[in-house]
């Protein structure tokens, strides 16, 4: 049924048909509606049966998780930012041992500078985690991933992390088609728990494992996510079937058929993206998009194919790789190693500051006329003037203070948010 | 068979052997039906206390439970002795997370089995006391403030054992251990406040609270199942020695934790919803020196010469928790001198008062008699 909603609600209802049993959260901006929404719903049974269970960090929600899904419940949390980083240890645990546990990672800036806003750094952060990490577009994607989700992560005995940029989609208000619960009951079976923890049959969990055979545990990690390669593509299919829309997969090619330039990109900015590609495509430029929709597993053959036959490749991303690059644009390299197209890694986004249309109008200008070199990192946006005075700073004073705060007083904002 | 007299400060107390016990109060440890929940097998240390602990704990759970129990065990000597991949000693559903989040797993678990409506399998959370007191502390605290249905027991042996004996929040001051060595001016562990974590449980006004240590094994089943009488968050900490990390002899682990009570530095007592209800009074007070003596983690303070400073302040600690929980009997060892006695020389001083540390003893030959022999 379409309805006018929050991207925050639409999820907590989508995930709510999921039927979790265990919901274990921790709020953080903009994750916070989320977990409300679902709180309210199981206190009115409107999800039941379910623990809510209100912990004391995200740490304690992921262990919880992990403890939930051991004993063969279906279990969920949500986090974002800092909440990412403060359950890292968990994230590997849960990987190790297999759980199927479902989070939305509602996209926000790492600190310091602390900041609420959206970016990528926080999934970026934790790609080799060996969680599946999904990236929606829109709030109509995000509520149809999670349904996804469940099912893939319960097939494969997997974590799964669905990426939603915070704010942009989260708080924003949109026309959503929320599935009926008999379609959802249709699509998701219950859940069949790969091992448990049962007294009828004890079973040990999280053993000590040494050099005889820790390489191998780990081989079938990294087996069980290209499976994941297959087993996308096929959930997404039966989706369709059901549900009459086309949502998730691997990736999605825009206007890329004769495409000579190839701008790849992850979540919501490719709205943007593809108006500008539009614009192009109306003066007679070769431009489309691709866009990257499970940055984990790495679709390296579908990314390859999409991209092999254009001349230049332009990565959009909301991260990078502080003292490296670009992180999606390394992986790009990666599925074109050896192929002819050239790469320009531009990262934009940061912290929450708007890309543009205007902003992608004249990068892409730079790039047709020769003017950023590919294979590096170019930062979009980025105020010079700022940067070069603050350096000027530093070379001249003995103690100059921290940057973030002279930037501040320097560009005459003071910023004040709630964290 | 030699007969074996019985010895009169034992009758009415738990560690009243089972010949003399109804059947039905026999302890589980010595039952046929026992569930040998931690089974034979596993690698840790001879007279490890820790091992010991959990057997105890976790057999008595079982029982109480009908075998309907999971557990969760955090990072550490437990974890690591009893699960040498592929092999488990475990005869229980049994995971393993982390070293810092077994609270919180335990209450997932918890909510897990309520939400299936299998409230009739129990939760047992277990970490040392690293994993307690210190890196799972947040995750303890929580699990106790949200009072969730779980069993949660500290296997406390007063250090990092398992990465090899280093301090933690539980470690008692002039200890020795591998980053608080007897150098510098304040040798071993230094005189801090102290993190007294039953009775950070006992502030948060959950069911039950409990100490125990392994000399008395009746005591703690007891503990465990009045613990699974109740529902919601449960702590029971249980002192362990381990001799591989005190430098004590394997076989006076059982002597250590008697000693430690009846020293005082341990208080052993019971509370329900915030209220101490029980303490197990001092059969035979003895001197801190007494309980110090036979580990060489505390060697520093006898040798080369007696620091009575620092003995002096730990029989502060001692007597301090004596008056605060009231630990000594009325008639303490009075009825039986002689008799009453584990290893140690019966009390020279009247009935009820401690006896001084001898400071004109000779330490080398005592160090000997402790110290020397061969292991
Ligand atoms: C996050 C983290 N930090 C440190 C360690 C290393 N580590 C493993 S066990 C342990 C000490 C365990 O001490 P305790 O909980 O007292 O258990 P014990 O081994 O003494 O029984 C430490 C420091 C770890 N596994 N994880
Ligand atoms: S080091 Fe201590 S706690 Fe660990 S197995 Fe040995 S005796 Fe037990
Ligand atoms: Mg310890």
């Amino acid at each position: 049924m379409l309805e006018q909603l929050e991207g925050s609600q639409a999820v907590a209802r989508a995930v709510g048909m999921c039927r979790p049993e265990v919901i274990a959260a921790y709020p953080i901006s903009p994750q916070t509606h989320i977990v409300e929404a679902l709180s309210d719903m199981v206190r009115t049974s409107d999800i039941d049966p379910c623990e809510y269970m209100m912990v004391e960090s995200e740490f304690a929600a992921m262990s919880a998780c992990i403890g939930a899904s051991a004993a063969g419940a279906r279990a969920y949390t949500a986090t974002a930012s800092q909440g990412l980083l403060f359950m890292a240890e968990a994230l590997y645990n849960a990987s190790g041992l297999g759980l199927p546990i479902v989070m939305t990672l509602a996209n926000r800036a790492i600190g310091a500078p602390i900041n609420i806003w959206n970016d990528h750094s926080d999934s970026m952060s934790q790609r080799d985690s060996g969680w599946i990490q999904l990236f929606a577009e829109t709030n109509q994607e995000a509520v149809d991933l999670h349904i996804q989700a469940f099912r893939l992560a319960e097939e494969l005995s997997l974590p799964v992390m669905v990426c939603m940029d915070g704010f942009i989609l989260t708080h924003a208000f949109e026309q959503v088609d929320l599935p009926s619960q008999d379609q959802v009951d249709d699509f998701l079976p219950s859940f069949k728990p790969r091992q448990m923890l049962d007294p009828a049959e004890p079973m040990t969990i999280g053993a000590m494992v040494g050099p005889e055979a820790f390489t191998e545990v780990k081989y079938l990690m990294h087996a069980k996510q290209l499976q994941a390669l297959d087993a996308i593509p096929e959930i997404a299919a039966d989706f369709t079937e059901g549900f009459g829309r086309e949502s998730g997969g691997l990736v999605r090619s825009y206007r890329a058929d004769d495409a000579e330039t190839i701008v790849v990109a992850l979540g919501s900015v490719l709205g943007t993206i593809e108006d500008v590609i539009d614009e192009l495509r109306e003066q007679g430029v070769k431009i489309g998009a691709l866009a990257i929709k499970c940055f984990r597993p790495w679709p390296i053959d579908e990314v390859r194919e999409a991209l092999v036959d254009a001349d230049r490749v332009i990565v959009i991303e909301k991260a990078f790789a502080v003292g490296a690059g670009g992180i999606v644009g390394q992986n790009v390299r990666l599925a074109l190693s050896g192929c002819e197209p050239t790469v320009f890694d531009i990262v934009a986004g940061l912290g929450g500051r708007p890309i543009t249309r205007k902003s992608l109008r004249s990068l892409f200008d730079e790039v047709f006329e020769g003017n950023i070199e590919p294979n590096r990192l170019h930062f979009l946006d980025l105020k010079k003037d700022v940067v070069e005075r603050e350096i000027g700073r530093t070379e001249n004073g003995r103690n100059p203070g921290p940057h973030a705060e002279n930037i501040l007083r320097d560009i005459g904002t003071v910023a004040s948010d709630s964290h | 068979m030699a007969e074996q007299q019985i010895k009169g400060y034992q009758t009415g107390t738990f560690v009243v052997g089972n010949r003399l016990l109804d059947p039905e109060q026999r302890s589980t440890q010595a039952r046929t039906e026992r569930s040998n929940t931690l089974t034979s097998g596993h690698r840790a240390c001879q007279g490890c206390g820790e091992a010991l602990g959990a057997r105890y704990t976790l057999d008595a759970a079982m029982r109480a439970t009908d075998g309907k129990l999971v557990a969760a065990n955090a990072t550490g000597c437990l974890e690591v002795f009893s699960t040498p991949y592929p092999e488990s000693s475990w005869q229980l559903p049994w995971i393993h997370s982390l070293f810092g989040n077994a609270p919180a797993v335990a209450a997932g678990v918890a909510a897990a089995l309520k939400a299936k409506g299998r409230e009739d399998v129990r939760v047992v959370g277990q970490a040392g006391d690293g994993g307690t007191v210190d890196i799972g502390f947040a995750c303890l605290s929580g699990m106790f403030e949200r009072n969730d249905d779980v069993l949660f027991v500290c296997y406390d042996n007063e250090g990092y054992m398992n990465t090899g004996v280093q301090r933690s929040g539980a470690t008692p001051p002039a200890a020795r251990t591998a980053n608080t060595k007897p150098v510098g001016p304040e040798p071993g562990n230094v005189f801090g406040q102290g993190k007294n974590v039953p009775l950070i449980a006992l502030a948060h006004e959950i069911p039950y609270v409990a100490t125990a240590t392994v000399a008395e094994p009746r005591d703690l089943e007891e503990k465990v199942e009045r613990a699974m009488e109740l529902r919601g968050a449960r702590y029971i900490h249980v002192f362990v020695p381990c001799p591989l990390g005190w430098g004590s002899a394997s076989e006076d682990t059982i002597r250590l934790a008697r000693l430690v009570k009846e020293t005082g530095i341990f208080p052993v007592f019971e509370a329900e919803k915030g209220e101490v209800t029980s303490v197990s009074k001092i059969r035979r007070h003895v001197p801190v020196t007494e309980y110090l003596k036979l580990q060489r983690r505390f060697a520093h303070l006898f040798k080369p010469e007696l620091n009575t400073g620092v003995i002096e302040r730990l029989q502060a600690g001692a007597d301090r928790n004596i008056e605060r929980f009231d630990l000594l009997a009325d008639d303490e060892g009075a009825e039986f001198p002689g008799e009453a006695t584990d290893q140690a020389g019966p009390p020279e001083s009247e009935p009820g008062r401690p006896v001084e540390p001898d400071a004109d003893s000779d330490v080398s030959s005592l160090l000997r008699e402790t110290h020397g022999k061969p292991r």
